[in-house]
């Protein structure tokens, strides 16, 4: 079960992301625990598998419409679906990365794996409760979904 | 295949080659993209540490920017053997493992400096510019 302190280590890192890359800082909420069902999933989804000291995912999810102004505020000019898949991974990655200041160096993270739409392919373990990190960037918004045993 | 201690061809313009090693399509644009010192020149962008390995090879780049966690071959095991290659060539590591062990990993193995992502265009510029005068490269 993760602690509140560990939790917030991950909305520092979510609030950084979008202050630092996206060049405009995102209102990001509370963590809450998905009570019943899968937690949300979006068009795209960068997940993280997370491996060592703690065992779980963190993946990041977002629709196409923010993740074209993201891609624009950034000075992308290539707004294509390979990017928009590129950067969901990237940002699982970048946050996931970061969480290693406080978790350390067994806090092993992987390389990112993508989906374009298929919720169904995201498996969060049924023994381990979900949190959700809710962002809301401009008018839209995204989750970052921390499951760690 | 190169030697063990292949030198760098000069460009005739002067600028010092530059190499991008990172997995994100996005970033390593971005990086080229916000480069914003003169004497640097973007030669070759990899996607994996594989990649950069093979592109080093075949032209050995005099600063390099190398990201960490990537698929084939990490950048890590990368910095080992660009070293190798190329004992003088100066690599920034740039990566979003943010813990200290993993930077200091990178240094002993050869890396010279570190930058955590995410980060802006300007910590980009600061950072080059520093490994530059770190390695007496300064104007």
């Amino acid at each position: 079960m993760m602690t509140k302190v560990e939790l917030e280590t991950f909305v520092e890192g979510t609030t950084h992301y979008f202050a630092t890359a996206a060049n405009q800082p995102a209102s990001v909420g509370s963590p809450y625990i998905v009570q019943e069902g899968r937690p949300t999933v979006q068009e795209f989804t960068g997940l993280i598998s997370i491996a060592g000291k703690r065992r779980g995912i963190v993946y990041f999810t977002a629709s196409r419409p923010m993740l074209t102004v993201m891609l624009m505020r950034m000075g992308e000019t290539e707004l294509t679906q390979e990017n928009m898949c590129d950067l969901v991974g990237e940002v699982a990655n970048t946050i996931s990365g970061n969480a290693r200041r406080d978790f350390g160096k067994d806090f092993m993270i992987s390389v990112p794996t993508v989906l374009a739409g298929e919720p169904e392919k995201i498996v969060t373990p049924d023994n381990i409760r979900s949190f959700v990190i809710p962002i809301n960037w401009r008018s839209h918004s995204a989750q970052l979904v921390v499951c760690l045993e | 295949m190169a030697s063990a201690n292949a030198k760098a061809e000069p460009l005739t313009n002067g600028k010092l080659k530059l190499m991008i090693c990172d997995d994100s399509n996005i970033i390593r644009r971005k990086i080229e993209r916000e480069l914003q010192i003169e004497r640097l020149q973007v030669i070759a962008t990899a996607a994996n540490g594989k990649q950069a390995v093979e592109a080093f090879r075949k032209e050995p780049a005099d600063v390099v920017t190398m990201d960490i966690t990537m698929p084939e071959m990490d950048g890590i095991e990368c910095v080992e053997n660009l070293v190798k290659i190329k004992p003088d060539v100066l690599i920034l590591v740039i990566s979003a493992l943010s813990d200290k062990a993993t930077a200091i990993e990178a240094l002993k193995k050869g890396a010279n400096g570190f930058l955590c992502k995410p980060f802006t265009d300007r910590q980009l510029t600061e950072a080059l510019e520093e490994l530059l005068r770190g390695a007496g490269n300064d104007d």
